[in-house]
């Protein structure tokens, strides 16, 4: 009689993640004393913000229509935006081999795998517009920091996709080859390629599509490409022409989005 | 039964001979788009000659680390963390609308869903970076324009992500509560958000520590953050200065990774 009474007779839906309630209006309580922290140190300045707007309906309205009588001057930066990417990810591509081999667990000697290892965290950390500014310095303004800058990430990108998938590898078929009496050079080519290829194939396609992306960035430090001619037309307060160049980069990585989607589909 | 035993080569050749010439074919399509990307990109190999000299001098400059500059640098990190996080938590707060409204199976009609299609493109399609610039000259420097060209980013990044889960949701649940009378708003709070709540909040701390890789870059253009005190270390040529920075921004990223990654591996 008396445990009947302790049901309850609504049902409340229970928290996710948290268990129990109390837990859970903690974490709240926790996230709202983050924010009255983060938001009083931020100083942030109201009036200046509510100014914004306005000004930001001048933009938009400078930037309509776009521009493109540069047509010249966005084509070519566009086109160099490309051809950075495209080279960046060739030449990372060919690096990752053997960076993937020394960063592979189960191949390579326990020093040279955590030297590797230690290069691809050292890299992923820093974003690419940091490394970039390091190559404009060492090569001068131009696409060749660009370049250096995209193969660089590539390199290391590639490198540690290839290796999980080499510590993925499975033994059988290595195995299989290597009883036929194939040497070292012959099992890597006929039992460890085979099986890595086709995702290998994917993740440089995905790369060049992020290279793409990161190409249209890196332009802003003087590394080339259209992001120069974007920060350009930015700070000359240029906006009709930067809109221009806005929707173009929109379309090149919506394009290459969908380009990388439908080949890694393909080869699924 | 000769003709019958000729079919058969003696020697095992892993490719047909068009296979062969198909993969030829690729490869000198390849090298020669590579070729082609980089002589157009009008390299100036002179730079290349000296690039090592270049690169040990800039080490020596570095060395050894002003560790005085920490102090100075405490807050911009703070400031950097912020800016990822609120960034992050206005994009989790506007990705749930925007993912219903974007998911095929939940959004209104096909008009509306072209809307939500087209507002992730334009969200995905720019990134952090160029949207700080934009939000730069609307907002003025500072970190409300990180905070905010972090968000955009984001939005669309949690959204496609929350909007195909949503689409692959199980019908089950959505029809156990649709069949207790309840309106379609209760079926989407009750029904389908619960599922995807652990795809939603695991993109988001995903996203999170992406976000604090961006956000020490984003001062490049004034959109506030430890980029500013690297730039402006830079463009002194305060070289021990920029490795205390560098070395600043390595912690936070590497610390934001770690943590990222342990709440991702407690709720999954």
């Amino acid at each position: 009689m008396s445990a009947a009474a302790s049901y309850p007779t609504h049902w409340r839906r229970p928290p996710a993640f948290f268990g129990t309630r109390r837990r859970y209006w903690l974490f709240i309580g926790g996230v709202i004393l983050y924010f009255a922290w983060s938001l009083s140190t931020l100083n942030i300045d109201v009036e200046r913000m509510l100014a914004g707007l306005p000004r930001a309906l001048d933009i938009f309205a400078r930037m309509v229509p776009p521009d493109f009588s540069k047509g010249q001057l966005l084509l070519k930066g566009m086109l160099e935006s490309l051809q950075m990417a495209f080279a960046a990810t060739l030449i990372g591509a060919i690096l990752a081999v053997p960076l993937g081999i020394a960063a592979a667990r189960n191949i390579a000697p326990r020093p040279v795998y955590l030297a590797a290892r230690g290069f691809i965290v050292l890299n992923r950390t820093f974003h690419e517009i940091i490394i970039a500014i390091f190559f404009v310095k060492l090569f001068g303004f131009g696409a060749v920091a660009g370049l250096l800058t995209l193969a660089l990430s590539s390199w290391t990108f590639c490198g540690k996709m290839l290796a999980e998938d080499i510590e993925n590898v499975r033994m059988g078929q290595i195995e299989a080859v290597r009883a036929t009496g194939a040497g070292f050079a012959q099992t890597v080519v006929f039992s460890v390629v085979p099986q890595v290829l086709s995702r290998t194939v994917g993740v440089l396609i995905y790369r060049l599509d992020a290279n793409v992306r990161h190409s249209t960035v890196i332009g802003i430090v003087g590394a080339g490409g259209i992001g120069q001619t974007l920060s350009a037309s930015f700070s000359r307060y240029d906006y009709d022409f930067a809109a221009a160049i806005l929707l173009c980069i929109a379309a090149l990585v919506a394009l290459g989005e969908w380009f990388s989607d439908w080949v890694r589909r393909k080869l699924r | 039964m000769n003709t019958a035993a000729r079919r058969y080569p003696e020697i095992w050749q892993r490719r047909s001979l068009r296979e062969t010439i198909s993969a030829w074919l690729w490869t000198a399509a390849l090298a020669a788009a590579a070729v082609w990307s980089i002589t157009m990109l009008d390299i100036e190999w002179a730079f290349f000659s000296d690039a090592h000299l270049q690169a040990i001098d800039l080490a020596e400059r570095m060395w050894p680390p002003r560790w005085s500059y920490l102090p100075v640098i405490i807050g911009p990190l703070i400031e950097t963390i912020h800016i990822a996080t609120i960034g992050t938590a206005i994009a989790y707060v506007f990705s749930v609308p925007l993912a219903f409204l974007a998911a095929r199976n939940t959004t209104l009609n096909s008009f509306t869903w072209a809307i939500g299609r087209s507002l992730l493109v334009i969200s995905r399609s720019v990134n952090t970076v160029i949207w700080g610039l934009l939000f730069v000259a609307i907002f003025g420097p500072g970190p409300v324009a990180g905070i905010a060209s972090v968000a955009a980013r984001s939005v669309g990044f949690l959204a496609k992500l929350v909007a195909e889960s949503i689409e692959e949701a199980d019908r089950g649940p959505v029809e156990a509560i649709e069949s207790t009378g309840a309106g379609t708003g209760q079926v989407y709070l009750l029904g389908i958000l619960p599922q995807v709540m652990p795809v939603l909040v695991g993109t988001t701390v995903y996203r999170w520590d992406i976000n604090v890789r961006e956000s020490s870059v984003l001062g490049f253009v004034g959109a506030g953050g430890i980029g500013l005190q690297l730039y402006a270390s830079i463009n002194q040529f305060a070289w021990q200065q920029v490795l205390v920075v560098l070395a600043a921004i390595l912690l936070i990223v590497l610390l934001s990774e770690a943590l990222s990654a342990y709440i991702r591996a407690r709720i999954t």
